[in-house]
């Protein structure tokens, strides 16, 4: 029975007289077990452990917090009341005006949203009414709350807890439920605008929280697919090659570069190529330098990317905060996520030693974030195409710049 | 016989599984289910989840709802109004996660267990989500093994209220919660509990409102003298608590037909639940004939005049009332227990019941914005010694706080903001982002509130609407001819009067801030 490529699940239950025997074909007599297949399995399998007294019938004072979650002691809620009054008093200067959602979705709002992370979903018992989960982030809330209400223009900040169920055996001192503090400027504006105006927020909050010293990663996502493109790797390998160069802030280069032509089958000459520009830090005169490159200029969507870093930082230094913010070619983060710029804050002081923060910053955990990054966030004018059958009516696609962040 | 046997194949991956049968071991257990169930979702997950359902129902779930931009600024003042007392008192705080192991929430709420959420088993420990904030802060006390602490905790609780009961009712709300727990010499926390109540009630501006208090085992006591049977003592006690609710005769009517109680029995609790005062009624009932047979209520009487004692020097006793007739909650307390209502009738009221933080055995009258009283027993209940701390605290009903407020918001000619910012950056002309932005700049940095428009060359008319809209007092107009002699006009947006300011930092800030 047990061949290779071949799936069987049979369950049996004997108890108290009851006697349930089911058998799932095997694969190769039908396309494949389902989804519903398995979910009856799992019923069945549930319902015996409840027979059996869910936790083996045991009544002890177990005096513990759900794993993953942990309760705030007073010194920690005070430290708490004084992080959030910062960064709400700096969303404030700005005129940002906050929501609230409710702590649990239907389910099926938050159905296909997150990919392979929805095994990570924490769902509620049906007990007999609508399907319900808790939230994962506030941004699929978010999109819901603008859609409901047919918002088309709004500044939004929002802290609240969100709810994962990570495997800690992979991750040490990861939490399953913990705190994302989301800023959000929605509509369709001039370019640039509020995206410089999210940086300088994010500089304001970083110099007031006193974390010592930091810098603002940027780039862009036209950027690095224009790079791709002109360095000769193929449209399907993309996304692929984008993971490694991500990994640009763990690793050093010959590893990342082994990694694309070993693993992911790139041309080294390519690799080269890519390596010559992921090298590159700059500013403004960065921008303009590649939009001369005789290689880059090739690429519509790269210049596109560039003439938009040069107006930012142009708009950065008006604000007075281009000290601090590095146009940096090797930034590669949430790239499913974004669809122009991007950008991440590190702390350059090693200091205190780090909880990982891989996908607790609020976008999808294809994203890596680097040890020691406090913020992120960039454009993401897509994510409402979800919603567009609610919004079709203004005619115009509404476009996002957000910094999400994780409060550890 | 039962067996389970599970085999995966999958991209060239094998795992075969099987688990003997019952009749040869103890029995299947509980963590070889779990890893089962395990296998089968990761298979689940990998198929691709809800077979790719991808419908958008723009809808929250029964019973919660978003807050607003408008909403959350009422929200914020009251919380900030609340806590302000609260730590005027030397209030610390704690946070607890939203859900708990199921197996602390089993057995502390009774019948109304069965409202409490319960989170999928996929596979890991059984979880519920948190009904109140008194069994968390109990399990907290435990855990921590803590005797002495004086804590506010304001956060949202879940309950699966069937909404065909209740119109209104709320299925994710918040509660507020203050207590004090610990061994303490007689009466004083719980003094200091009625006073806090009383300032907040005061600040919120509700209009006028009475605390009404009473005890535990003067209500014991008196049904003994009045003859109830012990074991009729909790059914008599919740039809008592109906009086706020229905007149005497039906209550009388309860107790005697559907009860069984005699109704001498019945008339004499009449006399009794009808009387009200302060500490002279309780030195009269120490004196009553009847009710000085009762330890139990002698005690509890004492303990009325200790407390009136200490409100009279916490100058609270205008607005509290020792009233025979309250009843609420019984289950869950052990001595003092005290109830806010708002006397004007004003508002249309939401039923509260339960939603003020006990279980809801307790009745709350319609126009209750708070109750609570003295527990010394819960706490016990979650140490494996049964080690006791005693617990005196109020739960502020601050729903239906939140809904009264936004009907008065509504009400009023007043807008009620959702941003705070003062001034506004415009321009007359076009070509001048550069200059507001190096002006807004200017502003951020000293620490005021500016906003300006996300367009290059925005129409003055539009950015003044803007600041119409959002309530902002102030907008600083550049233009070309200002930017030539280095001023600023500052403009009022209310009433339109204008103030040429020479262009430096220090002039527009001065003019901002006053």
């Amino acid at each position: 029975m047990n061949m290779l490529g071949m799936f069987c699940i049979r369950a049996c239950s004997g108890l108290v007289g009851c006697r349930t025997a089911t058998r799932v074909r095997s694969l190769h007599s039908l396309p494949g077990i389902t989804v519903a297949q398995i979910d009856e399995e799992v019923a069945k399998l549930l319902q015996l452990k409840a027979q059996l007294g869910g936790d083996d019938g045991k009544h002890q004072f177990v005096l513990k917090t759900a794993k993953g979650t942990r309760d705030y002691n007073p010194k920690q809620m005070a430290i708490r009341e004084k992080v959030f009054n910062t960064i709400i008093g700096c969303f404030k200067r700005h005129g940002a005006e906050t929501i609230d959602t409710p702590v649990f979705e239907l389910k099926e709002t938050l159905t296909g949203k997150y990919g392979e992370d929805s095994k990570l979903i924490y769902d509620l018992k049906d007990q007999g009414g609508e399907l319900l989960s808790l939230r994962y982030d506030l941004t699929v809330p978010f999109a819901r709350y603008l859609a409901m209400n047919k918002i088309t223009n709004i500044k939004r900040y929002h802290i609240a807890k969100v709810y994962r169920r990570d495997n800690p055996a992979m991750t040490r001192g990861r939490y399953r439920e913990f705190y994302q503090c989301d800023f959000d400027i929605a509509g369709q504006y001039d370019a640039m605008i509020p995206d410089a105006e999210c940086l300088k927020i994010v500089h304001e909050i970083l110099s007031e929280l006193d974390l010592g010293d930091f810098r603002i990663k940027v780039n862009d996502r036209r950027i690095l697919d224009g790079m791709f493109a002109v360095c000769g790797v193929p449209d399907d390998k993309f996304r692929t090659i984008c993971s490694t160069v991500d990994k640009l802030d763990k690793l050093p280069w010959e590893e990342v570069k082994k990694e694309m032509v070993n693993e992911k089958g790139l041309s080294e000459e390519a690799a080269d190529q890519i390596g010559e520009y992921v090298s590159m830090q700059g500013g403004m005169d960065l921008a303009e330098r590649l939009l001369q490159d005789q290689k880059m200029s090739q690429s519509k969507q790269a210049c596109a990317g560039l003439s938009d870093i040069k107006l930012l930082f142009s708009y950065l230094q008006l604000f007075q905060v281009t000290d601090k913010v590095v146009f940096d070619l090797s930034l590669a983060r949430g790239l499913d996520y974004y669809t122009g710029i991007i950008y991440e804050a590190v702390l350059t002081q090693a200091g205190v030693a780090p909880v990982t923060t891989d996908a607790q910053n609020g976008a999808p955990s294809e994203e890596s974030v680097s040890v020691g990054s406090v913020a992120g966030g960039g454009r993401y004018d897509g994510k409402c195409r979800v919603w567009a059958s609610a919004l079709a009516s203004r005619g115009s696609s509404p476009s996002w710049s957000r910094k999400p962040r994780h409060i550890g | 016989m039962f067996c389970i046997r599970a085999c995966s194949g999958l991209v060239g991956c094998r795992t075969a599984t099987r688990v003997r049968s019952l009749h040869s071991l103890p029995g299947i257990t509980v963590a070889q289910i779990d890893e089962e169930v395990a296998k089968l979702l990761q298979l689940k997950a990998q198929l691709g989840g809800d077979d790719g359902k991808h419908q958008f129902v723009l809808k929250t779930a029964k019973g919660t709802r978003d807050y607003n931009p408008k909403q959350m600024a009422i929200r914020e003042k009251v919380f900030n109004t609340i806590i302000g007392c609260f730590k005027r008192h030397g209030a610390e705080t704690i946070d607890t996660p939203v859900f708990e192991l199921k197996e602390t929430l089993t057995g502390k709420y009774g019948e109304d267990s069965k409202l409490i959420y319960d989170l999928k088993d996929q596979g890991g420990e059984l979880l519920s989500l948190r009904y109140d904030l008194t069994v968390p802060f109990a399990r907290y006390l435990a855990m921590n093994k803590i005797t002495n602490i004086k804590r506010y905790h304001i956060a949202k609780v879940y309950r699966r209220d069937n909404p065909a009961m209740t119109r209104g009712r709320y299925r994710e709300f918040y509660q507020c919660d203050f207590d004090i727990a610990g061994q303490y010499d007689a009466m004083i926390p719980d003094a200091e509990c009625l006073k806090i109540v009383h300032e907040i009630l005061s600040e919120l501006d509700l209009g006028d409102f009475r605390i009404k208090v009473n005890d535990r085992r003067i209500l014991d006591g008196m049904f003994a003298v009045c003859g109830v049977p012990d074991d009729k003592f909790r059914t008599i006690c919740s039809t008592v608590d109906k009086l706020d609710k229905l007149p005497w005769e039906e209550v009388k009517k309860e107790m005697v037909n559907e009860k069984g109680l005699s109704e001498e029995a019945a008339d004499q609790i009449g006399e009794y639940v009808s009387m009200q005062g302060g500490m002279d009624l309780a030195e009269r009932l120490l004196q009553d004939q009847k009710m000085s047979q009762s330890k139990q209520a002698c005690a509890g009487l004492s303990d009325i005049k200790l407390l009136f004692s200490y409100l009279q020097l916490f100058q609270v006793t205008d607005k509290v009332v020792f009233d025979l007739s309250l009843a609420r909650g019984l289950d869950y307390y052990t001595g003092i227990i005290y109830e806010a209502v708002l006397t004007q009738a004003g508002v249309a009221p939401v039923t509260t019941d339960a939603q003020n933080g006990a279980p809801s055995e307790e009745s709350v009258s319609v126009g209750s914005v708070a109750g609570g009283g003295r527990y010394d027993g819960l706490v016990g209940m979650f140490d494996p010694k049964g080690r006791k701390v005693p617990c005196v605290g109020v739960s502020i009903g601050i729903e239906r706080v939140f809904s009264i407020m936004e009907q008065k918001a509504e009400a009023s000619a007043e807008k009620v903001r959702t941003t705070e910012v003062q001034v506004m950056v415009a321009s007359a002309q076009k070509n001048l982002l550069e200059e507001k932005l190096k002006l807004i700049t200017e502003l951020w940095n000293a620490g005021i509130k500016a906003e300006v428009m996300y367009k290059k060359n925005p129409k003055l008319l539009s950015q003044l609407q803007h600041c119409e809209e959002s309530g902002i007092p102030l907008v600083a107009i550049l233009g070309e001819q200002e930017l030539k002699d280095g001023v600023v006009k500052l403009r009022v947006v209310a009433t339109r009067e204008e103030v040429q300011l020479i262009h430096n930092t220090h002039t527009i800030l001065d003019s901002c801030l006053t």
